[in-house]
């Protein structure tokens, strides 16, 4: 896809992902990322066009959650601001956007999640249908489970691949300050059959941040900035009974539209929580083993609910301002077994 | 680099009332976008995105409702945006789909906003204890009180105002077959002597809790030109947030509303807002934030607003009709009420809007507010594209 204008991830910044964290409010976890972006690229609140957020009320226990969060970003005097209901990486894609109107040359995108204070895998049922699938209490767990098990029943994996996935990813993670789980770990008993413990992402807290540039705003605040070439996002239908578990159409159409298939990429940062939903997005983007998967160590490591794929484009892009990657696409997901899909291409200029 | 201009092509509404028992969430907004759709004789085909707005989820206890609502909305195979900011979402939610159509991400966008508050409670909705919050306990009239004594205090209203509004919007809202509340046998007297819930909020000054969803279709210049009636064309768009507490915030006439108006008037060209704009569809969820708005918005000097009210200028046949559909104060799908002021503006410049149309209405405005007074969405639309 061509855009009328240049945009790029700047700068990103992410907390250390904890089981817990009962000492922070939702506002103390997000200061430091945000904090961290504006000193790497010397942007104060006021200097930012735009801002943009993603959380959920329902994680937070209470309605307007997000409006304290905001208390945080310092929004005075008044900023043009808005928020998605869904992961940071929406947030994103709406900032960028913004963007590409010409209405402003900088974002700050946000995003933060609290799963410890109740239980994530029965509040993650609420966002099922309500009349027909939410009062069974089918939770996150059970339904990856389901598309687990279609994965194995297609041929398209066994349990030792995903093992396998399951160990690389948590030895990435090895290199990841920010990491919750990193290093060898047991695969454990069955969770729901066929995902073991270690096919599970863990549970965590953690918050993330992003700064979007335009054109030369973003080659003055970024050495190498990750120049958006293309991002697309879809959605699938709601029930899984009119779904084939085991592909992702969705990503495979926002891949296209944002440009993935043009030219290889050398990473892929995915937003796969399950070891399993590793070889569904593998399969609708074509990666083969040439392509770095989740340096990072991926949700698998860490899986802060709402900020998880924010955490994906990232990742993508401080890879590409390291020098570590000139082409990457990044990925988001949100519902149920992979039922909305965004992909982000990212790119380095081309260094000589 | 010139942004496409966005026209409003397709506008659709449920009939609000308190509950909509015959429908499921999904049956609500699929009656409006369908009737969006018709209006703008397209079909799911044509709608490139669809982007949804909602106040908070606990309104009907669904976590992220537009995953289940993606097939209901034609969204399947298509991208999907879920927006919220507050009571502003309405608003916000539109202006984000006019991004997108602006920014030729996409040609033509369905955007929809809705609220089903019989499916749980919203007044318990915002009244969860948070520590080391201000309790909300008395749902947003509590909240909202304090502040319009503060105004009155402030600008030596009499206390009659609020019941001249609310006696207008009621009586605007029996000309908008959408409406919710019909109240054919109400008088001024009857709304002065109804019970005081938050002093000075009297009951009949307060909004009802609807059931509705209000569905707007956005094209590009060649989608306006084959749409079979004249659109509505949008000539600026704004959002501010600012904190929700904070020292020295003015919870009377909050900076980040002034700073919205000014960015919109900035964009459509607006230099005398009393005198250029034709109709104003603007967020009243109790009575008295009507001369509030009209001096946060540029119509009144600070301190004038109750007199343009008191002088009758707000009326439906007034020289600047504010709510003319009825307003806030007659139907309030809390999550939807933005985006059908944002309609209800576009229905005005179209000429659309059937009884309660302010004749002759070139310029309107559509705007919204929501939080703590902290955030705040508004468009201004117009009868012709925008120059330049």
């Amino acid at each position: 896809m061509t855009t009328a204008r240049e945009v790029a991830i700047v700068a990103f910044a992410q907390s250390d992902h904890r089981r817990r964290t009962d000492d922070l409010s939702e506002v103390e976890m997000v200061m430091p990322v945000l904090h961290e972006v504006q000193r790497q690229t010397g942007l104060k609140a006021s200097d930012i066009g735009f801002t943009c957020s993603g959380s959920s009320d329902y994680l937070a226990g209470r309605a307007f959650s997000f409006t304290m969060a905001l208390d945080g970003v310092g929004a005075w005097p008044p900023i043009s601001e808005s928020h998605v209901e869904t992961d940071g990486a929406w947030a994103l894609y709406e900032a960028w956007v913004k963007l590409l109107t010409g209405e402003a040359d900088t974002a700050l995108v946000y995003s933060y999640g609290k799963s410890s204070p109740g239980s994530a895998r029965d509040v993650l049922t609420r966002q099922l249908d309500p009349y027909y699938l939410a009062p069974l209490w089918p939770d996150s767990v059970a339904l990856a489970a389901l598309q687990a098990q279609a994965l194995v029943d297609a041929g398209d994996t066994d349990e030792p691949a995903l093992a396998a996935i399951a160990a690389r990813s948590r030895e990435d993670a090895r290199t990841n300050p920010h990491a919750q789980l990193a290093g060898a770990r047991p695969q454990g008993g069955y969770a729901v059959q066929p995902l073991r413990t270690g096919d599970c992402p863990p549970i965590g807290d953690g918050a993330a941040a992003v700064i979007l540039a335009a054109g030369d705003r973003a080659r003055e605040l970024c050495a190498r900035p990750a120049w958006i070439r293309g991002m697309d996002h879809r959605i699938e239908a709601h029930s899984l009974g009119v779904r084939d578990l085991t592909d992702s159409p969705s990503t495979r159409l926002a891949a296209e539209r944002a440009g993935a298939f043009e030219r290889p990429v050398d990473t892929a940062e995915l937003h796969a929580p399950f070891t399993s939903q590793e070889v569904v997005l593998r399969k609708a983007l074509g990666l083969d083993d040439s392509v770095r998967i989740n340096p990072s160590g991926g949700a698998l490591a860490a899986n802060p609910v709402m900020a998880a794929g924010l955490i994906r484009l990232g990742e993508a892009a401080a890879r590409i301002h390291r020098g570590e990657s000139d082409r990457a696409l990044a990925h988001a997901t949100s519902g149920p077994c992979l039922q909305q899909n965004l992909v982000a291409v990212l790119e380095g200029e081309p260094r000589g | 680099m010139a942004k496409e201009p966005v026209a409003i092509v397709g506008i659709g509404q449920t009939k609000h009332v308190a509950a909509r028992r015959d429908v499921s969430i999904a049956g609500l907004v699929r009656e409006a976008a369908l009737r969006a759709l018709a209006d703008a004789e397209l079909t799911w085909a044509d709608i490139d995105a669809v982007v949804i707005g909602k106040a908070p989820d606990f309104f009907e206890g669904v976590m992220m409702p537009e995953l289940y609502l993606a097939d209901a909305l034609g969204a399947v195979g298509k991208p999907m945006l879920r927006v919220h900011t507050a009571g502003s979402v309405g608003g916000s939610t539109a202006l984000v789909a006019a991004n997108l159509v602006s920014a030729r991400v996409h040609r033509t966008v369905l955007t929809l906003a809705f609220e089903k508050q019989s499916e749980s409670n919203a007044m318990w909705g915002l009244s969860l204890p948070v520590p080391f919050q201000q309790p909300l306990l008395a749902g947003a009239g509590g909240f909202f009180a304090p502040h319009v004594r503060a105004y009155m205090r402030r600008t030596g209203a009499p206390d009659t105002i609020g019941s001249l509004v609310a006696y207008k919007d009621r009586r605007n809202a029996l000309k908008n077959p959408y409406a919710h509340l019909h109240e054919h046998d109400l008088t001024l007297e009857k709304v002065q002597a109804s019970p005081m819930l938050w002093d000075p909020i009297r009951y009949s000054e307060t909004c009802p809790s609807s059931d509705g969803a209000c569905a707007m279709i956005l094209t590009d210049r060649a989608g306006a030109d084959r749409a079979p009636r004249p659109p509505a064309w949008v000539h600026g768009g704004a959002m501010r947030s600012e904190p929700t507490l904070f020292a020295g915030k003015d919870f009377v006439s909050p900076r980040a509303g002034r700073d919205c108006a000014a960015d919109v008037y900035r964009q459509a060209g607006i230099t005398d807002p009393r005198r250029q704009i034709d109709a104003v569809e603007m967020y009243v969820p109790f009575s008295w934030y009507e001369p509030m708005w009209l001096e946060n918005l540029g119509f009144a000097e600070e301190g004038e607003g109750w007199k343009l009210t008191e002088a009758g200028v707000t009326e439906l046949d007034g020289d600047l009709p504010v709510n003319p559909s009825g307003g806030v104060l007659s139907t309030n799908p809390i999550g939807a009420s933005g985006m059908i002021r944002f309609a209800e503006a576009a229905l005005q410049v179209r000429g659309d809007a059937g009884a309660h149309q302010v004749e002759g209405a070139r310029r309107a405005l559509g705007h919204a507010y929501g939080g703590g007074a902290q955030f705040f969405s508004m468009w201004l639309v117009g009868d012709t594209p925008p120059t330049g």
